[in-house]
């Protein structure tokens, strides 16, 4: 118990951190998966490849992998920004693919009718989408669009590995200043807890006020 | 002719000859913006000086191959343990889940929420730091738990998505629980589920990447010792070059072969009264089935 009542402020600038990194890449995650799901189902064949090529390369890497070209080969092209921007990057833009998955998915499951109608009441294309694909859409992707972003949450620990101040990376201090480890450690899964039950109720509002009544 | 390929979404109407020499124009436009970041990134390359012989030339060497093929090596063996144990846990949790006995099931569901909610890294860390093991049953050991618990949940789904007759069916032949379970549900729900299954274990070998965190020698590790070599001049974006695309080959296979067998599995009439999992990541939010 006393590891965390003598080292609050090392657990919470790790807590601090991890959240900061799950927040700045949900929102990368979030608006470039939306851009690459309408990439997937725009009308152009270029843009469609692209946004297949897209999805199955970043599903397909292991993060670790990820991490390791970013944080440690964009330097190499001059391009030299503090590690958190990098490990925003990699996270965002790995969670992305999955994101993308998530909404195109959501996309497909209105029925064709429901465009058709539209279209036959003479709405145009923006209305359409904003009027009433989109809505739709939105309802049925809210559980696996949280789904991804616990899973970018506890993805997140890598970070850790790569300097990068986080919740996970705390015990390597508390393990030079000689605290029990397993303590430690107990600590920082009730932390991380914290954090993904939290999305997980989150999700569970959003579906509550918007979700497809089944 | 590309509308065919649309049919199925709400968004568009069949293009009619504007709209087509529009999309055209679109396309070709794309295609070159596209080309161009390409080109702008081999520029970039080039210009760092990535092609230069020194920094290929450790490939060459029989050492070096030795060094990755030693990796590659490390992270397949790493990746058949892991799964072969996550498979038996995950078999064990399911049978306790769908327990008759109360305290059974609640232990198995504690079990299975509690490192379905951890991250996988923590675990690996918690096995490798606190109880000072070896990186490689570290590794396993942490693999494992997450994975034994996500394919619990796989399993148990699976059996309860059988159609409920068959189950009845059983029963009233006379079969106890035991004989239900393995003649007749879950022979259906493991063929059903079976693709569900491999992309899960597609998320156990892209994270036996995690055991490089922990110094395991696997591929990514061989990499970083060759990248960090000075004799070679750093050769990092080279290694990288050489790494991910195997990497990331070996997960598609894995990937294509799951989806491969959901497709076949859908006209198969042996699983006719179980929905096939659709061969996706699997999904990851605790107590949400």
């Amino acid at each position: 118990m006393n590891v965390l009542t003598e080292n609050f402020s090392t657990y919470g600038e790790g807590f601090l951190g991890t959240v900061e990194l799950t927040v700045y890449a949900s929102v990368l995650a979030l608006v470039l998966g939306f851009i690459m799901a309408s990439f997937r189902v725009a009308p152009v064949g270029s843009f469609r490849v692209f946004g297949t090529v897209w999805v199955t390369v970043l599903r397909n890497t292991p993060l670790t992998l990820l991490f390791f070209a970013v944080l440690l080969g964009l330097p190499r092209f001059g391009l030299v920004l503090p590690f958190k921007v990098f490990a925003v990057l990699a996270l965002g833009c790995y969670t992305s693919a999955f994101i993308c998955e998530a909404l195109r998915s959501g996309i497909n499951t209105v029925p064709k009718g429901q465009g058709e109608a539209a279209r036959s009441l003479g709405m145009s294309f923006g209305q359409t989408l904003s009027q009433v694909i989109l809505p739709q859409a939105f309802r049925s992707v809210i559980p696996p669009v949280g789904s991804n972003l616990i899973a970018l949450a506890k993805n997140s620990a890598i970070a850790g590995a790569f300097s990068v101040t986080e919740l996970l990376g705390t015990y390597r201090t508390l393990n030079e200043l000689g605290y029990s480890i397993i303590w430690t450690f107990v600590w920082i899964a009730v932390g991380y807890l914290i954090i993904t039950l939290t999305i997980s109720a989150l999700f569970n509002v959003l579906e509550k006020r918007w979700g497809v009544a089944r | 002719m590309k509308a065919l390929d649309h049919s199925s979404t709400a968004l568009y109407d069949i293009p009619g000859p504007k709209a087509e020499r529009r999309h055209m124009l679109y396309g070709v436009l794309s295609t070159v913006l596209i080309a161009a970041v390409v080109g702008w990134i081999l520029y970039l390359l080039f210009d760092t000086d990535q092609f230069t012989a020194a920094k290929w030339n450790p490939f060459t060497y029989k050492g070096i191959q030795e060094l990755l093929l030693k990796g590659l090596g490390n992270t397949l063996k790493a990746f058949a343990i892991a799964a072969v144990l996550s498979l038996v846990l995950g078999a064990i949790l399911a049978v306790g889940r769908l327990s008759d006995h109360k305290p059974v099931r609640w232990l198995a569901t504690l079990i299975v929420e509690f490192f379905r909610a951890m991250p996988v890294l923590v675990m690996i860390f918690f096995v490798f730091v606190a109880l000072k093991v070896q990186p490689l049953p570290a590794l396993v050991t942490g693999l494992t738990l997450y994975n034994g618990s996500v394919l619990a949940e796989v399993f148990r789904s699976g059996v309860n998505s059988v159609e409920r007759g068959q189950r009845e069916a059983a029963y009233a032949l006379g079969m106890r629980k035991t004989q239900v379970m393995s003649y007749v549900l879950g022979p259906q729900a493991l063929r059903a589920m079976l693709p569900a299954i491999i992309s899960q274990l597609v998320v156990a070998l892209k994270d036996t990447s995690l055991g490089y965190l922990i110094t395991y020698e696997e591929f990514l590790h061989a990499g970083k010792l060759i990248a960090s070599n000075l004799d070679y001049d750093l050769p990092f974006i080279p290694v990288v070059m050489v790494i991910s695309p195997i990497y990331i080959g070996m997960c598609m296979l894995l990937s294509w072969f799951a989806t491969w067998v959901s497709r076949r599995q859908q006209r198969n009439p042996k699983v006719e009264a179980v929905d096939v999992a659709p061969a996706e990541p699997g999904t990851l939010l605790p107590g949400r089935q």
